[in-house]
């Protein structure tokens, strides 16, 4: 099987699910005639034409309330909102409308819309373009928040939100894009976490770039005779606390990791939902996320800002002397 | 747009100093941002940049009839407006280089880089954010110094929520306030006229704005323009508005190459570069070629020393910010 880029693995999702479905369309800044900013949608509009891939205006708040009223009208649009940051912009369509719609509707009328955003640190982007919006989000009732760490997953997630009939955010971390890694067509369901490395000191709960981390600092720590379990949540709202609760009975331990601001972050979401059910389970629980300031510009303040694998591995060895 | 013809004419120009001065303020901003994409290209400068080059006239133009008490609102394509409010240019290379040295101390790089004490509020990263941050800007200046806010941006800000907001805002409240949209006729890699219903400057007018389209590459006439704008802002009258047509002769950002410009395009514009516009006219009104020769020898030199000294300083070793004001 051939090595796919991430970033190709979203296009053939795009692509397979427009080929599919007539009702599936695909707007946003930039994604037709060039391609998208992050060559995501290369080929697409040739392939599909202006009526189902157009280029927007620079209006956030328009896309994403096209995508509303489009969704509850029969298309299932999937749009681009080019970095994580916009989606403040975008967010009184999503927050007050799309996700509203199938309670106030007495559970009739679905929204069956996708919005992909762009995320993460790492890249020198700066406070503006480089955050991780999830914390906003995870209050919101009625919304899925999807966030894929591997090419395989990125289609498969993506297609599966594309399918589903919720309003849905699919996070692309902007430092996986040009990753490889085997796409076999499988399909996934939305809300299931892999454990992607087995072991038995320490269940690691994480998603997107933390996965690569996490494994990267397991790998290390094997060598120190620590057994780590990664579990790759790969949707975060809602997330599998089934798998979650299974490796903590097992390891009695866990951390998690997240990439976005300690406070009100997804990571405190898990370990409240493991207290709960598994507290007497656990000899320890914590977080490893980022600091609560914005993100800094200048390299060596951004990997000081961000939780790698060197971070993870000192941690864990920390915690479990 | 008038066409400016081969031979300038002369006795364009009131200030032969002033416009001397100018000069070699553009030519300074478009040596930095040469250096910025350089050293950008050579990994020095990270994760991507947006240059003002072409767009110089506008940025100079106006700065030179600032005032201590106004305020100016940039967005990420910042560096020329910085600049020609008179940041340190040092420090504002050091910023993109991410040194402890530059003028946010590494924090911001170049699309969010501020600066009040050289009355620059920021350079704002989201399209159509300047706007918003000048209007709140002409609120408190109303009140306090009298002093008008200039927000600059682009033609695609055009159709973002915050122009009709802040237009509207700033009119019904009477607010201090001139918006500066550069239309360099793209959005990225969009054309305006694909994404833009109707006439740019028609939206302001339909707020009882007043509003002008001026040669955006001619910086004498960005002047007489903006003096009218900062006239009616300062006379207590609301908000002014301009459109000043350019072109912007690199990509919109550091990756990329430009393949939606329509062939020859580009080089039509670099025919009417605000720079050998200005310098033809200086020539032409009497200041000796040799004098202008010795600004641009002395503006690389500058630049030279800048990007030495900016390699050389040293980068921050630690992190540490305080979430809260005590
Ligand atoms: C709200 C928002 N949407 C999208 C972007 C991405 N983006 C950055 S610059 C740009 C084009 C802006 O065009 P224009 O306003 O004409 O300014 P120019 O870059 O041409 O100076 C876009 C879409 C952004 N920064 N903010
Ligand atoms: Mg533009």
């Amino acid at each position: 099987m051939a090595a796919v880029a991430f970033r190709t693995a979203i296009r053939d999702a795009l692509d397979e699910e427009l080929a599919a479905d007539e009702r599936v369309i695909l707007f946003g800044e930039d994604v037709a005639v060039a391609g998208g900013v992050f060559a995501t949608t290369t080929g697409l509009y040739d392939k599909y034409g202006p009526e189902r891939v157009f280029d927007t205006p620079i209006s956030e708040l328009a896309l994403a309330g096209a995508a509303f009223g489009s969704a509850v009208h029969g298309l299932r649009p999937v749009v681009e909102i080019m970095f994580g940051d916009f989606l403040t912009l975008a967010m009184d369509s999503l927050v007050n409308q799309s996700t509203k719609y199938w309670f106030l509707t007495q559970e009739q009328v679905s929204v069956p819309l996708t919005i992909r955003s762009v995320v993460g640190a790492g890249g020198r982007f700066g406070a503006i373009h480089s955050q991780m919006p999830v914390s906003w989000f995870m209050g919101v009732p009625g919304l899925k928040i999807v966030a894929a760490a591997t090419p395989a997953d990125a289609k498969a997630l993506l297609k599966a939100s594309i399918r589903d009939d919720n309003p849905v955010l699919f996070f692309e971390h902007k430092r996986l894009y040009t990753l490889e890694g085997e796409v076999d067509g499988a399909e996934a369901r939305l809300g299931e976490a892999a454990v992607v490395r087995a072991g038995t000191d320490v269940t690691l709960v994480t998603a997107m770039k933390g996965v690569h981390d996490a494994l990267e600092a397991a790998d290390v720590l094997e060598r120190d005779h620590i057994s780590v379990e990664v579990v790759d949540l790969r949707t975060l709202r809602p997330f599998d606390l089934e798998t979650v609760l299974a490796s903590v009975r097992r390891t009695n331990r866990i951390v998690v990791v997240e990439e976005g601001p300690v406070t009100g972050g997804w990571a405190g979401e898990v370990l409240a939902s493991v207290a709960e059910h598994a507290l007497g389970y656990l000899d320890d629980a914590w977080r490893i996320a980022t600091p609560n300031t914005p993100i800094p510009y200048s390299p060596p303040l951004e990997d000081l800002f961000l939780p790698g694998a060197e971070r993870i591995a000192t941690e864990i060895r920390r915690r479990l002397r | 747009m008038s066409r400016v013809s081969e031979k300038a004419p002369t006795g364009v120009l009131d200030d032969l100093e002033l416009y001397t001065r100018l000069y070699r303020q553009m030519l300074l901003i478009r040596g930095f941002e040469d250096l910025v994409q350089s050293l950008f290209l050579k990994g020095e400068i990270y994760g991507t940049t947006h240059l003002y080059s072409g767009q110089e006239a506008i940025a100079t133009g106006v700065a030179s009839l600032l005032e201590d008490r106004d305020r100016v609102a940039a967005t990420y394509r910042g560096h020329g407006h910085a600049l020609a409010l008179g940041v340190d240019p040092q420090k504002l290379l050091d910023e993109m280089l991410g040194r402890e040295s530059g003028i946010n101390g590494g924090r911001a790089g170049s699309m969010n880089v501020n600066s009040l004490d050289d009355r620059l509020i920021g350079s704002f990263g989201i399209v159509g954010g300047s706007i918003a941050a000048a209007t709140g800007a002409a609120l408190a200046l109303k009140r306090t110094s009298g002093g008008v806010a200039v927000a600059y941006f682009g033609d695609g800000a055009m159709n973002q929520g915050y122009v009709f907001e802040c237009l509207n805002f700033c009119r019904v409240l009477k607010l201090p306030l001139v918006l500066l949209c550069e239309n360099n006729g793209y959005g990225e890699y969009t054309s305006f006229r694909s994404v833009t219903a109707g006439e740019i400057r028609g939206r302001a007018e339909a707020m009882d704005v007043p509003a002008e389209t001026i040669d955006g590459m001619s910086v004498w006439t960005v002047r007489e323009a903006a003096a009218r704008a900062l006239a009616h802002a300062r006379a207590g009258d609301g908000p002014a508005f301009i459109e000043a047509i350019t072109y912007r002769f690199v990509g919109h950002s550091r990756s990329d190459p430009g393949a939606y410009r329509p062939e020859g395009e580009l080089d039509e514009w670099k025919a009417r570069d605000p720079i050998v516009l200005l310098r033809a006219q200086l020539e032409a009104d009497g200041i000796d070629a040799g004098r202008l020769d010795d600004v641009a020898r002395e503006t690389s030199e500058q630049l030279d020393r800048m990007r030495a000294a900016g390699l050389a300083a040293p980068f921050p070793t630690a992190l540490e910010s305080k979430e809260f004001k005590d």
